[in-house]
């Protein structure tokens, strides 16, 4: 028999279903994974008896007629999920020791569905970076190593950098993440899995700790194009506590995995050709494009005009509502609080100790820009670049279906190789963040490998709501790349 | 009928606009589940979004959206089809979120227009900038503890309506019959309790003077105007303060300045340069508000009779002074509980009986209409009697205050103490025939010229009949008698 933490979540769950084995035992070695692989710190807090008590009604709930969705499947949860009387940290000090008395909507649904929480996933600070490094909690590592520097300690990629790591290495079947300008997709494409933000309001943000509002998204990873269907089926609906989710019926995702895309039509926009891109990422993209012919499909250049906008845009519009969402954490009611003598100190200590550099920036950059005298320049024009973005995109898909992008303008990157320039590390999410903008769903299929023996993903941003176009071209060239490469 | 000041230079101005603040009447806060309702124990009536714990998000009160419309109705306002929710962004323990949701670039009511009543039945048409909904703060105790400050949530989140008026008041006296008829308005729409006290309406007063004719002054905006009559004394201070001023060459700071009730001044609080960038921009977690114009019309026709309406009625239809009928729509309750009274009745006796009698004894006892002990049937009642002359006037003051003390029919009490008045004539004749026979010395006085003397049988017959006697027939009775 196959390892059980090797299984698809959709093998798994055949296996459970034909009781080859039980929940307790796939939970069992989902934990003992995570033990082997304690050092890559992907978990800020690991819930091994809170996994097992599931598993164990999971098997009662199986064994009485009752099977949910995802019936005994262990799963990762971003530690920016709220998960009722389980620390929640946003993968920050001002959050450290902070236990809801609530669980947010799409935890519900999975725990609803049957799923087992093995831990809550590290992240960078409150989701804001491209290398999982600036989370409180220390680094997360990646299970991958390049094989020209064996010694080097490489980004799993980031935001949901804990997530991607532990399910490329087995520790769990599936994880959810949050992607805000690429937190799904950069992670998963540099831990070879796939990952898949779906469309904005598809799922609800009632219980996800806020980075920026109108771009924050729950989406999730697995290592199958499959496997992210059903999780992502189980995860979305419309919820009434959150006025931005969309009362939009979710369909079955895993029925348009028919590995069927004749006549379908995809976009290759011509702006994504970026100056400086590694020959080696054309050479995928190319590769792409000939899975696509090869298929049975066409393609299309297209023109997205305003891409070369949408860096800025983004780092205008995120810190803006970052600035305004993180005012909360003020010490005042929950989270850390250094004591001072009046008011005014106590808010200026505890969050000049309780946030980290990188958040500290975002809420500067955010304050600034939606400041009097600069809101103009700024913050309104940055979202009328953005009514521009989104109309490229809707230019595009009258003459295509989905668009076909790589995931990220360079393969994974050794721990600290950036850090010192934020530009550099912003341009991480120069693919990602024009769908992001555009609130459309987005997903990485891992697609080869680099010079370094390092995974790369390709990207498919689909229309609004039709994520099932996404997940049908993802699978067909899930199915022509024939990605079996795992981190040792 | 501007009011003016008499500085050493000549005549000034005062230009005023108000910023009225209402809490909205409605069973749960603005954006979230949790009781709207006025007082219980602190932090009780909170919940996760109100306490803005981690990942909460605001969901729009559809009621509290419907009383901003019938409030822009009321106010004769524009309602906006379209209006966007917007993040103010300040840090204060009472404000959880590190910001208040309101309204700012496209609010849900525009322009709009009111009536005011000024002295002598005069009245003015003062102009509605905007209303806007947002959201109360908590509150801030800092008077339990010498070193500590406790923070009180359960305001936080209650829905408020801004209701900005024009630069269109001019003095003390304007501005305060603007606030009692913006009051006015919104308890007849059932949106606002209008209680001053408990702070469900709060004013702050733009302040600015200026030459007749001249342009606007520099104002400054006075907070902490808690009462018509703060109103009155804050303006009439800072106006003079402004004066003061200016006649001395200097010139007006912008600033916010707080009323001292204890002081009776007003004080600055914040200059221009110290005032908050609050960085308003659209709340990413509401969606723009877009009303369909088929609920904004069912609204309209749910609309009650209001103030002006009333008064214009109650002078029309029942023939009432301005000042009688100005008096009686004060409050709704006050209007419906005339219109019962004087139901089939003599609309101008009743409007006597219940503004100079039942107010004023309710006042006298600190009651309310709502709570008089004197119903408005009851009052029909009372009124009816004397309108048919079963018993008289003054014998009716004794009746009603009876009617107060036990909230007995009048009909009742008339007849347990048999209080009818006396009109056969019979009767009387008898007991004007004893008078007559008893005081032979004044009936010869009178019949020798002494006129004044009448009075003095009539109230020797008042007497042996205890009031009773209906005076008419008495004073034509007598007047046979003796004259006969």
């Amino acid at each position: 028999m196959t390892e059980l933490t090797s299984l698809t979540i959709a093998a798994a769950l055949k296996g459970l279903e034909k009781g080859d084995f039980t929940a307790v035992e796939l939970t069992q070695a989902h934990l003992d994974k995570m033990d082997k692989y304690r050092a890559l710190n992907a978990f800020i807090v690991e819930t091994p008896d809170l996994a097992k008590k599931q598993a164990q009604e999971s098997d009662k709930r199986r064994a009485s007629g009752t099977v949910g969705a995802l019936e005994g499947i262990p799963l990762g949860i971003k530690d920016l999920f709220c998960t009722k009387g389980v620390q929640t940290t946003a993968a920050s000090h001002i959050l450290e020791g902070f236990i809801p008395q609530y669980e947010s909507t799409v935890t519900s649904k999975l725990f609803e569905d049957g799923a087992i929480m093995l831990g809550k996933m590290n992240l960078d600070e409150f989701a804001m970076g491209s290398s999982n490094t600036t989370s409180y909690f220390g680094n997360v590592i990646s299970p991958w190593k390049n094989k020209n520097k064996p010694d080097a300690q490489l980004v799993p990629g980031g935001s949901s950098g804990g997530s991607a790591a532990a399910v490329s290495a087995g520790m769990v079947m599936g994880a959810t993440g949050t992607d805000t300008g690429g937190s799904i997709r950069q992670p998963a494409a540099f831990c070879g899995i796939s990952g898949i933000k779906p469309t904005y309001g598809r799922c609800s943000r009632w219980g996800i700790v806020a980075f920026a509002s109108s771009l924050d998204q729950a989406g999730t990873f697995a290592r199958t194009v499959e496997d992210n269907a059903i999780m992502l089926r189980s995860m979305s609906g419309h919820d009434p506590k959150d006025s931005t989710s969309a009362k939009i019926a979710v369909p079955d995702f895993t029925k348009a995995l028919t590995g069927d895309i004749r006549g379908k039509t995809v976009g290759i926009p011509k702006e994504y050709r970026v100056d400086g891109m590694p020959a080696e990422i054309e050479k995928l993209w190319q590769q792409g494009i000939d899975w696509i012919h090869a298929s049975g499909a066409k393609t299309v250049e297209v023109s997205l005009p305003h891409t070369k906008y949408a860096l800025a845009t983004y780092y205008v519009i995120a810190p803006a509502e970052a600035s305004s969402n993180l005012a909360r954490y003020d010490g005042v009611r929950y989270g850390l609080r250094i004591p001072s003598e009046n008011l005014r100190e106590t808010y200026e200590k505890t969050r000049a100790e309780g946030f980290g550099d990188e958040v500290k920036r975002r809420i500067m950059i955010g304050t600034y820009v939606l400041s009097a005298g600069y809101y103009d320049a700024y913050y309104i024009k940055a979202q009328k670049v953005r009514r521009l973005i989104v109309n490229d995109f809707m230019n595009a898909f009258e003459k295509c279906d989905v668009l076909l992008t790589p995931t990220a303008p360079s393969g994974p990157f050794a721990i600290g190789e950036n850090d010192d320039d934020p530009i550099k590390m912003y341009l991480n999410d120069v693919f990602t963040v024009p769908a992001s903008l555009a609130g459309l769903p987005g997903m990485s299929v891992p697609a080869g490998l680099d010079a370094d023996s390092l995974p790369l993903g390709l990207q498919i941003i689909g229309r609004p709501w039709d994520e099932e176009t996404v997940f049908k071209v993802a699978g067909v060239i899930e199915s022509l790349a024939q990605f079996t490469h795992r981190p040792a | 009928m501007a009011q003016t000041i008499q500085g050493k230079t000549g005549e000034w101005e005062i230009v005023i606009g108000m910023e009225i603040h209402a809490q909205i009447i409605s069973e749960s806060k603005l954006f979230s589940g949790a009781s709207a309702t006025f007082g219980g124990e602190p932090n009780t009536h909170v919940s996760f979004v109100d306490a803005a714990m981690p990942g909460m998000l605001p969901v729009l009160n559809e009621k509290c959206v419907e009383q901003a419309i019938r409030t822009g109705l009321g106010l004769n306002a524009q309602i906006n089809k379209n209006s966007i929710f917007a993040r103010k962004n300040y840090f204060y323990p009472d404000l959880p979120q590190g910001y208040q949701i309101s309204q700012y670039e496209k609010p849900i009511v525009g322009q709009g227009k009111i009536e005011i009543d000024l002295a002598g039945g005069q009245t003015k048409e003062i102009g509605i900038t905007r209303l806007h909904l947002e959201q109360d703060a908590g509150k801030s105790v800092h008077d339990l503890h010498p070193k500590k400050s406790y923070v009180d949530l359960n305001r936080s989140g209650c829905a408020l309506m801004e209701i900005v008026s024009d630069p269109d008041i001019r003095g003390p006296e304007e501005a305060t019959a603007y606030l009692s008829k913006i009051r006015m308005i919104l308890r007849y729409l059932g949106t606002c309790d209008g209680n001053m006290e408990e702070g469900s309406m709060r004013a702050d007063v733009n302040i600015s003077v200026r030459k007749p004719g001249a342009p606007y002054g520099t104002r400054c905006e006075v907070k902490n105007v808690n009462s018509l009559k703060a109103v009155q004394q804050a303006i009439e201070f800072e106006a003079v303060r402004q004066v003061e001023i200016l006649e001395d060459g200097g010139s007006i700071d912008q600033e916010t300045r707080l009323w001292d009730p204890a002081k009776m001044e007003t004080r600055s609080m914040r200059s221009k340069e110290e005032a908050h960038d609050y960085r308003y921009f659209p709340d990413p977690d509401l969606l723009p508000l877009n009303l369909e114009q088929g609920w904004i019309d069912g609204i309209k026709k749910t609309l009650p009779e209001l103030p002006d309406q009333k008064k214009h009625r109650f002078i029309e239809t029942y023939g009432l002074s301005a000042y009688d009928a100005g008096v009686l729509i004060a409050e709704r309750e006050r209007a419906d509980y005339f219109e019962t009274a004087t139901k089939g009745r003599d609309a101008k006796l009743a409007a006597n009986w219940v503004i100079n009698e039942l107010l004023g004894i309710l006042n006298k006892n600190g009651k309310t209409i709502a709570d008089s002990p004197v119903s408005a049937a009851n009052l029909g009642g009372l009124i009816e009697l004397i309108s048919d002359d079963t018993i008289s006037g003054k014998i009716a003051k004794d009746v009603f205050a009876d009617m107060f003390a036990t909230g007995k029919a009048p009909a009742a009490i008339v007849e347990e103490k048999g209080l009818k008045q006396v009109t056969d004539t019979g009767f009387i004749e008898t007991v004007i025939n004893e008078v007559i026979a008893e005081n032979p010395d004044n009936v010869a006085a009178y019949r020798g010229g002494k006129d004044k003397l009448f009075g003095f049988f009539v109230g020797q017959v008042m007497k042996k009949t205890q009031g009773k006697a209906n005076p008419g027939a008495v004073n034509d009775l007598l007047k046979k008698k003796l004259d006969g």
